[in-house]
Parts: structure tokens; C-alpha cells; sequence
């Protein structure tokens, strides 16, 4: 099993392929859940504690807004964590306000920064663009089983 | 400081989705249900919200996909159903992360339709992904008057 960082990390698509060929999808829900589910101190609304930002300084720098850092403490991780990557160009409905947006580009910039096999697609859009994407990403996750054997 | 205490402490969410011909989200709760030996299952419009332990939850879902594997589709979920963080019954309006499944519920056909179709091929037989679509050069004046007059007539 190989974990796969998806993106747009809230991915439905992406989230299932992955899962159903046999792979762990790394996306924003496992680092949400992690808060939501952990007891400690109440930090509403998100658990978000101010350590958070502290560690988002990581991926970027102090001047950068806090919500791209806060944002970046929780996807960092998880690119740190993946073994491979499956990015869609083309989700507009992830861009959201500016800390969203940038957070975006920072991710793509630091997963095609990572040695790590990554497949790029677009959403199909017809039946036959379809097959070429299933295809696609099912030939990606079983060279990646391949590999890991 | 305030102590938190998680709701459903050490449980998994998933969200069940179904875009098939032959099943409803009321059949598949009720297939659900025969099978939840505690899991917490909550009926929506899309489908279903499953709560309970990894393994638990793991194996109803095993369970159900074989339903009909290439019409529905399974998320993980951060937030438990019906937290006053994220239901709508809370904070009006759609939930916020509606409007992405929205969008790609809408395409899901096409991937449904994708894993049919692989089923029935050998690896090497898969269709290239085609490069991205690109716009051309745009509208010229010209063109776009005379859509308009032909719409007038």
C-alpha cells in the first residue's frame, strides 16, 4: 500500500480511485479528523491551535499570511508523508479566497518539488475522456504497486 | 482554558455517495443496516454518512460497495454527521465542502462510465489522456454580430 496525496485534497474522485485500487489517499479530511478527534484543549472552531501557524512556517515564510500557514500546517504533512501524487489542473471550485488560492499553488509547487511519481490530469468532461482518465489512474496505482513489491 | 472532549473520540467518518441507475440511498441504507453491528449510518440525499471504528466502518463499506462498485463512491470525512461546526442545520445555507462534491457528482457519470469500460480492456488497450483543452483565438467582432443578427431574425 502506497500513500497517494491527493489534490484537490477534498477530492471525492481521487479519494475513491485511490482507495479502491488498494492505496491510501492522503487528503485534508485524515488532518481535520485528527484534530476534530483528538481530546485536549477546546480551540474552536477547528482545533486549530496557535502552534499550527508555527509549524506552517515551515513551507512558508513569516511575511506570508497566517491562513496560508495555517493552511500549510495542515497539508505539509502530508506531502511530506506521500510516496506518490495524483493532481487535477483543472478544480476550480478548490480556489477559494486568497489564502486558499495561494495555498493552491504552494502545494503543487512543493509536490512537484518532491521526488515522487506524480500523475497530472484534468476532469473528464464525456464519456471517452472518461475511460482515458479511469485508465490513467488506475495504470499509475498499479505501477506504484509494482514498484513497492 | 476550556477542556475538549470529541464527540465520537476514536471514530472514522466516511461519506458514501451513489449515482447509479438501480440503487437509491434508501436501499443502500437498509443493506447498510443489516450489516452495521453498531456502526452509526445516516441517510442523505447523496447517500450515506457511515460513524464507527476503522475496522468496523472498513467492512460495512466492503460490504455495500459490492452493491454496485462502479456507481458508488466512497470519502473519508473529518467531522462527525451532525456537528454544529459544519450542519447546516446550524449554520444555514449548504454545508461548506458541499459545493465541491456538488461539482463532481456532476462528472461522476463519466467515471462510472470509465470504470465500465476498463473492466472490459487489457492495461495496454487504455486510452491516452489527452492534453488539456485550450482556448482559441477568441471572438471576433464580426462573428459574433452575425450570431447575433441570426438570432434576431
Amino acid at each position: 500500500m502506497v500513500k497517494v496525496f491527493i489534490y484537490p485534497s477534498t477530492s471525492l474522485i481521487l479519494s475513491d480511485m485511490v482507495d479502491r485500487w488498494g492505496h491510501e489517499p492522503l487528503g485534508a479530511a485524515l488532518q481535520i479528523r485528527e484534530r476534530i478527534q483528538t481530546p485536549g484543549f477546546d480551540s474552536p472552531p477547528l482545533q486549530m491551535t496557535p502552534d499550527d501557524p508555527k509549524r506552517g512556517l515551515r513551507y512558508a515564510a513569516v511575511e506570508v499570511p497566517s491562513g496560508v500557514r495555517g493552511r500549510m500546517a495542515l497539508m505539509g504533512p502530508l506531502i511530506e508523508e506521500a510516496e506518490a501524487a495524483i493532481v487535477i489542473n483543472d478544480a476550480d471550485f478548490s480556489f477559494g479566497c486568497m489564502g486558499c488560492a495561494r495555498t493552491n499553488e504552494l502545494v503543487k509547487l512543493l509536490i512537484r518539488h518532491r521526488d515522487i511519481p506524480i500523475l497530472e490530469l484534468t476532469y473528464p468532461r464525456s464519456e471517452e475522456e472518461g475511460v482515458a482518465f479511469v485508465g490513467a489512474i488506475k495504470q499509475f496505482l498499479n505501477g506504484l504497486s509494482e514498484g513497492a513489491a | 482554558m476550556k477542556e475538549y472532549i470529541p464527540t465520537y473520540e476514536g471514530t472514522v467518518t466516511r461519506y458514501v455517495f451513489v449515482d447509479s441507475p438501480d440503487i437509491t440511498p434508501q436501499t443502500l441504507a437498509t443493506r447498510a443496516y443489516e450489516v452495521s453491528e453498531g456502526v452509526m449510518i445516516k441517510e442523505t440525499c447523496f447517500g450515506l454518512q457511515v460513524t464507527g471504528m476503522p475496522g468496523e466502518v472498513d467492512r460495512l463499506i466492503e460490504h455495500i460497495r459490492e452493491m454496485d462498485p462502479n456507481h458508488i463512491f466512497v470519502k473519508d470525512r473529518g467531522f462527525p454527521p451532525g456537528d454544529p461546526r459544519r450542519c447546516r442545520a446550524n449554520l444555514g445555507g449548504a454545508r461548506p465542502g458541499y459545493y465541491g462534491h456538488e461539482f463532481e457528482i456532476g462528472l461522476i457519470r463519466f467515471v462510472s462510465h470509465g470504470l465500465d469500460a476498463i473492466e472490459l480492456m487489457d492495461e495496454q488497450d487504455y486510452p491516452e489522456v489527452k492534453p488539456p483543452w485550450t482556448a482559441g483565438p477568441g471572438l471576433d467582432a464580426r462573428t459574433l454580430k452575425r450570431i447575433i443578427d441570426a438570432e434576431e431574425k
